[in-house]
């Protein structure tokens, strides 16, 4: 018989036991094994993928399948690769500047209306903005950007959920008495945005940076409607080229999804810890 | 909320009359510079946002009410102007439009019970005094930075008749097998497991840290009470730490619902004729969302497909809120 502790912790300060690391463990492999074996196809010859019991170990046709990827001729995928670096670099960086600074008008400086326009960006959070995709292709068609990555950049440029957070992030760590202090040295309130709030909130940006490009890399039934049938693909929409037609060559298809995600597994390898504090952040706060 | 913002001071303390000459007309510059900075700047901070909502945000999403009560065909433009509620009661009598919202509720109730159980699991091993504990949070969101694109393509192949990894698996499990393969493409229930698989695949564990920040901030004393009480981490797990992350439990539920009823990428791609939008060969998993893709741009009548995203929007707000009321019931009752 064991003896109950009298002194019980929380959760979060047991050790973990074996029993829970084998089953994170398990966990691990559930996530990463899709990841591992669109590597392994994306590698292989074509026999490699009706194996059974499945092939798991690499093979050595990388380089063989990724030189016909890029040499399918309707596919762009060198093109749709560039088109997406260019789309989500130029949303991301107008999505920090943008939002942080509408985040700082709404956290530090005083004006007529300023609650009522911010429950109005919280509220639009709650839109799912597909519903109004239809008519955003009709908009886009008269301003003549169907089919540009115009139409794909512009309407990300600035989120609700952006200058929710970073509202949220300086409202906890850009101290008023520096702010006031600035203002009596006579400095503008955007030299106060540069000098003051900018080096505050450089977490935040990783944070916010990430998060949306990853989501703008990512997306892929916008850029479908609007950019399909053009030569300027996404990479996303690339992807989903390689494997249409009557006969899919899944090698192909996989060493092409391999590449769009490689991008996003660095991103992950490198700003994982932010990544994970703003998703834990944010649950947090909403 | 405004008591703590900084009170600016003027740039100069002295009114700019009691000056003379030149210096005057400089100092009124300064000073109107510093009424428009002070007065106008807050507003073209945050104009872009509102701008740019307008426009592609909340312009289309009223226009697109215009648009669902018109004649609005790509291929067609000679046909009458208005259509009144023509695109509606054809709606109400569409069979395909009935089949996707069967789907799309199938895929969703197969998708969101299990990714938010094993969510609860998955944050609860997180929720330990863990070794390289960042490394395990970051692992767990691998499918999350996956494009679904990209993942889908692969889930596809795992789910292939003959060749598929699943019907080996389950095969060794005595289930299915080389004599009797299941095939997941040819009814509704089976394509429904499959796509709700990527779905699960994808979002486990983004949402297990949504409940680990909730978790981790549960007071400690708590469990120290309920522990001296007798009870044990299961117990603990479903008497506190369930009810006290409620609210994000409910948050999960909504953001789940707002998402799984929108599924576009998974069904699209699990079709290995992806181009037609139709969702297997008999509409077996044909969603919502891409019903209204194939209405808009296959057949290229917009206005039927607006009147779509009307349907679809006000059965959101609606599942939405039962939802919202149904987890509020369940998490927070056993308090």
């Amino acid at each position: 018989m064991t003896t109950r502790r009298v002194v019980a912790r929380a959760p979060q300060d047991t050790p973990a036991g074996l029993w829970t690391y084998l089953l994170l463990a398990v966990s691990m492999l559930f996530a990463a094994f899709p990841l591992y074996w669109m590597f392994v196809i994306a590698t292989s010859n074509d026999e490699a993928l009706a194996k059974l019991p499945p092939a798991i170990v690499p093979g050595e046709k990388f380089l063989t399948n990724v030189d016909e990827v890029f040499s399918l001729q309707d596919v762009y995928f060198a093109a749709s690769l560039v088109n997406s670096v260019i789309v989500s670099t130029v949303v991301t960086a107008s999505v920090l500047f943008f939002c942080s600074l509408a985040g700082f008008a709404f956290a530090k400086l005083r004006f007529k209306g300023s609650n009522a326009l911010m429950l109005f960006v919280v509220l639009t959070l709650t839109v799912p903005n597909q519903l109004g995709i239809v008519a955003l292709y009709i908009v886009m068609g008269k301003l003549g950007w169907n089919g540009t990555l115009l139409a794909v950049i512009a309407p990300g440029l600035v989120t609700a959920f952006g200058v929710f957070y970073m509202r949220q992030f300086i409202v906890n760590t850009v101290p008023d008495e520096l702010i006031e202090s600035a203002r009596v040295d006579g400095a503008t309130t955007m030299r106060v945005y540069a000098t003051i709030v900018l080096p505050a909130i450089r977490p935040a940006l990783a944070v916010l940076g990430l998060l949306t490009f990853v989501a703008t890399w990512n997306d892929f039934q916008w850029p479908l409607i609007t950019l399909s049938g053009t030569d300027f693909p996404t990479s996303m929409v690339a992807v989903s080229d390689l494997a249409s037609g009557n006969y899919v060559i899944y090698r192909r298809v996989l060493a092409g999804a391999f590449i769009a995600t490689v991008p996003l597994l660095l991103m992950l390898f490198v700003g994982g810890r932010q990544i994970v504090r703003g998703i834990m952040e944010g649950a947090v706060k909403s | 909320m405004s008591s703590t913002r900084a009170a600016p001071a003027p740039p100069s303390r002295r009114p700019a009359r009691e000056r003379g000459g030149a210096d005057d007309t400089r100092l009124t510059w300064r000073n109107r510079l510093y009424r428009f900075d002070m007065r106008y700047m807050p507003y073209l901070m945050i104009a872009p946002f509102f701008l740019l909502f307008i426009v592609f945000g909340l312009f289309p999403l009223l226009f697109n009410a215009v648009v669902s009560l018109r004649n609005y065909r790509l291929d067609d433009p000679t046909l009458p102007y208005w259509a009144g509620f023509e695109n509606f009661s054809r709606l109400v009598a569409d069979e395909d439009f009935w089949n996707a919202l069967y789907n799309t509720f199938g895929i969703f109730l197969l998708s969101t019970l299990p990714q938010l159980l094993l969510a609860l699991m998955v944050a609860s091993l997180l929720n330990r005094k863990l070794r390289a504990q960042t490394w395990w949070r970051v692992g767990v969101l691998l499918p999350y930075v996956t494009p679904i694109v990209a993942s889908t393509m692969v889930f596809s192949v795992f789910f292939s008749r003959d060749f598929g990894m699943a019907n080996w698996a389950l095969g060794l499990l005595g289930i299915g097998g080389a004599d009797d393969p299941i095939d997941w493409r040819a009814d509704k229930l089976h394509a429904w497991i499959a796509i709700a698989t990527m779905v699960n695949w994808k979002w486990i564990g983004y949402n297990a840290l949504l409940y680990l920040a909730a978790m981790q901030s549960i007071p400690r004393d708590v469990y120290e009470a309920s522990a001296i009480d007798g009870a044990g981490q299961w117990k603990q797990l479903w008497r506190i730490t369930v009810p006290m992350i409620q609210p994000v439990v409910v948050f999960t539920v909504i953001l789940s619902t707002i998402g799984g009823l929108q599924l576009f990428t998974e069904p699209m791609l699990f079709d290995p004729n992806a181009q037609a939008a139709t969702g297997g060969p008999n509409g077996e998993w044909q969603t919502i969302a891409q019903l209204i893709y194939k209405v808009g741009w296959k057949d290229l009548n917009l206005g039927y497909a607006a009147a779509m995203s009307w349907a679809l929007f006000l059965i959101i707000l609606v599942v939405a809120g039962l939802n919202y009321l149904l987890t509020n019931r369940l998490s927070g009752g056993r308090r």
